[in-house]
């Protein structure tokens, strides 16, 4: 088939709403309220370097969380029985059918300091714990809101280690860590690269779980971004201009990965 | 090693479903405390279906996933069909276009979308937010999961397939419909739920869309989640929930049918 | 005989890459004509044009004398047997054989009496129902045809159908396929890289080679009557050597003159001389016009393949005789065995057998896979 114009109105479509908003955030990032071109904004950008610093961080160690979570499970059930791995990949995604300001919610109930992790430990004899509104509780907002989106990539890419592999290196002589290390790693590896930009983009650029579990008092780069258009005191251009950076960076954090997955097919290893 | 891994599952799935648990337990709670039981009640239900904020949102959600999922099959198939004509480098190019949307983070296609709908609206005072800018967004990011997912089914069939209809007499479009179409169907309804969950599921890119018209259930529980939330929203999540569950269990119970029988008759 | 399908100075580029340059064929009403080459050739190309997936970029095909060049596929009165089948997955056999004639709008008894004798003719009675995918390749190569065939062509125009199929069922296949072409009478366009199926089937072989015609002819005079170093090495096994042609049958080649059939080159003309390994005869060396060493010998069943060095010169010689390595052997080469062509672009690529068996030349070479598989998407 040679009918390429049918795919005239998705040009069209993706240039009006894809290329062009974008092309709007740059716009708004380089000027003022009344349109002149400036680069106060990106000075502006100056007294929101610790967010974003502290975006990073908080992304990247639960972004690691989820990894090392994954892992074992991906595997898991990678090596069992086709109808075992359809219920359990099912079991994986299921919950991200529930609504996620809803799941974020119900940790509210379970972290609180009334809340019934706290009641569950009161009563067999425990000293309570202040969990909500810290860090540790938005890094576990984080990894419960993503695990899924670390799980299926590597799960994807792991159903496709053939078991021979793995029996041929038993064959020459490869213990169980070796295994891992010389086989099964290298193997999973574009899994691997496409899980963490996976669970590392959303991680960084969140904005409710810092306010549901951590209290919003310590923001993240998201919460500046949804205060500067949705709060009270509004600056589009500081925003943009925010929302641009934040773009460079993961552009930058995803062409890193790829140099260290260096598979050049089409992108397609950051999706599912 | 073999109950090692089980246990680890089993700790790794309690994580997954605890909250979901929790949250379906006090959907019949009765009482607004979300961390006290205080007996059982179907109060929350009755409540859920007087309360017209709640059942206009989740009409809105419903209208837009399912038109945005419509919309964006039909858009995203002549893609994949198109994209699949090209040569390698126009191929590029346009793949390359359907990935921003999926790796940019959603904050940034939200404020990016929210300011051009801001400058068409001050400028020419059309498009002011609300349903219409809330679908744009919503068919916007649902595209690129039909091209994605019919593009692979393009791709597996045989190239001279399409030909062969050609050769025995078709016109090109009714060759597509005849041959092409069946063939890729799998994919287009693949592409058509992904879209449609995808749309039911979000909440970023409409917050910063819907304006205070037409807001969807996401965004209508997170003004809630800024007050004491009411246990309706439990009651509807549940329900809404339970609704997946049963259409997964369907869908998976006739492929499972599907798959013996297919297994019997290769047999044969 | 009419001619049905005339191609007239054709050109195509891929991408900028020539696949066909002035290619000029006249295909008879009724004819087997097969188009043979290597992969790249522009052979499989050439048919496409015909079936009208293709549209040339120079030059003219006629359709019993019609231009048909702006006519698309599916108007056209051909119809194809595609490169692996091309079966439409979604339908049964009865479906797949009924295609054509659905799209026409034929009547349901016409329809159910065509395809019942096409699943006949093609031995597939009691198979309509079934599905597809739970053919083997051989049966569904049948429901193919048959559904090619089932539209009342003029002119088939077969792809490398037998291509997928294992040896015996090939060779099946060619005979049924070549009674199919009798019985039916019509005119089969068959692509093959087989030069044997090639041999087999046809009444007019074409032999291609970078997109150009190398030969046209009946298989024995492609056989016997090489015109190029190209087509004697890709027909059969040849040993071309050089030599020299001293007036009308005497030709001169490891300094020494031979008598020979052919005639009609300059004077002191350099010529490529052939010789199939099957015609030569070896005799004790003192009774040989030449003498040469024994260096290999490889078992064949029917015979011995023999290579022998002639002053470094390696021949492949076939014999019924053993001759063990190293033993020294005369051979007597009688005017009949002796082939004079013109020297072509091909001289000096072909013939000699110094380092004998493609496959390892193709192992050896890392590039051989690779650019097979390119010059496969070439050929499209």
């Amino acid at each position: 088939m040679k009918s390429k114009s049918t795919a005239a109105p998705f040009g069209l479509w993706m240039l009006l709403f894809t290329v062009v908003p974008l092309a709007m955030v740059l716009w708004f990032a380089f000027t003022d309220e009344n349109g002149a071109f400036t680069l106060a904004n990106l000075f502006a950008v100056k007294d929101f370097i610790p967010t974003f610093w502290k975006s990073i961080w908080m992304g990247a160690v639960s972004t690691f969380l989820c990894l090392v979570l994954a892992y074992p499970l991906a595997y898991s059930i990678s090596r069992t029985s086709a109808r075992a791995q359809t219920v359990m990949v099912m079991l994986v995604m299921l919950p991200m059918w529930m609504n996620f300001l809803l799941r974020t919610y119900a940790w509210m109930s379970l972290l609180e300091d009334k809340g019934l992790i706290n009641q569950l430990l009161t009563a067999i004899g425990l000293q309570p714990v202040h969990m909500i509104n810290t860090d540790g509780a938005v890094i576990l907002g984080m990894v419960y809101n993503f695990l899924p989106y670390m799980v299926i990539p590597l799960y994807s890419v792991m159903i496709k280690i053939d078991n021979r592999l793995i029996e041929a290196a038993q064959d020459l002589g490869c213990s169980g860590a070796h295994i891992f290390r010389r086989v099964v790693l290298p193997l999973s590896k574009p899994g691997i690269v496409s899980g963490i930009t996976m669970t590392f983009v959303p991680a960084v650029s969140t904005f409710v779980i810092t306010k549901l579990l951590g209290g919003g008092k310590d923001m993240l780069i998201g919460d500046v971004i949804e205060l500067l258009f949705m709060g009270s005191s509004k600056n589009y251009n500081v925003g943009a201009m925010l929302s641009l950076l934040l773009m460079v960076l993961m552009v930058v954090c995803m062409t890193a990965m790829r140099f260290v997955d260096n598979q050049e097919d089409e992108m397609e290893g950051l999706m599912v | 090693m073999k109950w090692l891994s089980r246990v680890y599952n089993g700790i790794i799935f309690l994580f997954l479903y605890l909250p979901i648990v929790v949250l379906v337990i006090f959907s019949f709670n009765d009482s607004k405390n979300r961390a006290r039981w205080d007996g059982f009640t179907l109060d929350w239900y009755k409540d859920l279906f007087q309360n017209e904020l709640i059942l206009e949102s989740l009409k809105v959600t419903l209208t837009v996933a399912v038109l945005a999922a419509l919309v964006a099959t039909v858009i995203g198939t002549a893609a994949a069909v198109g994209i699949h004509g090209m040569n390698q480098r126009l191929k590029r190019t346009f793949l390359f276009v359907n990935n921003i949307p999926m790796v940019s983070p959603e904050i940034v296609s939200g404020v990016a979308l929210m300011l051009m709908f801001v400058f068409i609206y001050r400028a020419t005072g059309l498009l002011r937010p609300g349903f219409a800018t809330l679908l744009i967004a919503h068919i916007t990011f649902c595209i690129p999961y039909v091209v994605l997912q019919v593009m692979p089914k393009l791709r597996q069939m045989n190239r001279h397939m399409y030909e062969a209809a050609l050769d025995l007499g078709c016109s090109p479009v009714s060759a597509f419909v005849r041959v092409v179409m069946p063939e890729i169907m799998p994919g287009v309804v693949t592409g058509a739920l992904m879209a449609f969950t995808i749309s039911l599921d979000d909440f970023v890119i409409s917050y910063f869309n819907s304006g205070s018209t037409a807001q969807t259930l996401s965004v209508t529980i997170y003004s809630m989640t800024k007050k004491p939330i009411t246990p309706e929203i439990n009651a509807l999540s549940t329900l809404m929930f339970g609704a997946v569950l049963l259409l997964l269990l369907l869908v998976n119970l006739g492929q499972i049918r599907d798959g013996a029988q297919k297994a019997k008759s290769a047999r044969r | 005989m009419e001619d049905i399908i005339k191609l007239q100075d054709i050109a195509v580029s891929f991408d900028g890459e020539p696949v066909l340059e002035g290619l000029n064929l006249n295909i008879k009403d009724g004819e087997f004509v097969t188009l043979l080459g290597p992969s790249g050739c522009g052979k499989t190309t050439t048919l496409r044009i015909i079936g009208g997936f293709v549209t040339p970029d120079r030059g003219d095909v006629f359709f019993h004398g019609r231009r048909i060049n702006d006519i698309p596929p599916h108007k056209r009165a051909l119809n194809t047997v595609f490169q692996r089948y091309a079966l439409f997955p979604h339908l049964n056999v009865y479906e797949n054989v009924a295609f054509g004639m659905r799209v026409q709008k034929k009547k349901k008894a016409e329809i159910d009496e065509t395809v019942h004798r096409m699943l006949s003719l093609v031995n597939l009675k009691g198979f309509e129902k079934r599905a597809v995918s739970t053919l083997s390749g051989g049966q569904q190569q049948r429901v193919a045809i048959a559904r090619a065939l089932a539209n009342n062509p003029g002119v088939l125009l077969l792809d490398e159908p037998l291509s997928a199929l294992d040896l015996k069922l090939r060779k099946d296949m060619q005979v049924e396929l070549k009674n199919i072409q009798k019985s039916l009478g019509i005119t089969f366009v068959y692509v093959t890289h087989d030069q044997e199926e090639a041999l087999s089937m046809s009444d007019t072989v074409v032999v291609m080679d970078g997109g150009r015609i190398q030969q046209i002819g009946s298989p024995q005079d492609i056989y016997n009557e090489p015109q190029n170093a190209f087509v004697a090495d890709f027909i059969g096994e040849s040993n071309i050597l050089d030599g020299v042609m001293h007036e009308d049958y005497l030709v001169e080649f490891f300094g020494r003159k031979f008598k020979c059939l052919d005639s009609g080159f300059a004077p002191m003309e350099p010529v490529d001389v052939v010789i199939r390994p099957e015609d030569i005869d070896i005799v004790a060396p003192e009774k040989g016009n030449l003498v040469g060493t024994v260096t290999e010998v490889t078992f064949k069943g029917v015979h011995f393949e023999t290579i022998v060095d002639f002053k470094g010169f390696k021949w492949l010689i076939q014999t019924t005789d053993y001759y063990a390595p190293d033993s020294v052997i005369g051979i007597v080469l009688n005017p009949e065995d002796i082939h004079i062509m013109k020297k072509s672009e091909y001289s000096g690529m072909f013939g000699d057998y110094s380092s004998y068996s493609e496959e390892f030349e193709e192992l050896a070479d890392p590039n051989a896979g690779l650019s097979e598989e390119t010059a496969e998407e070439d050929d499209r």
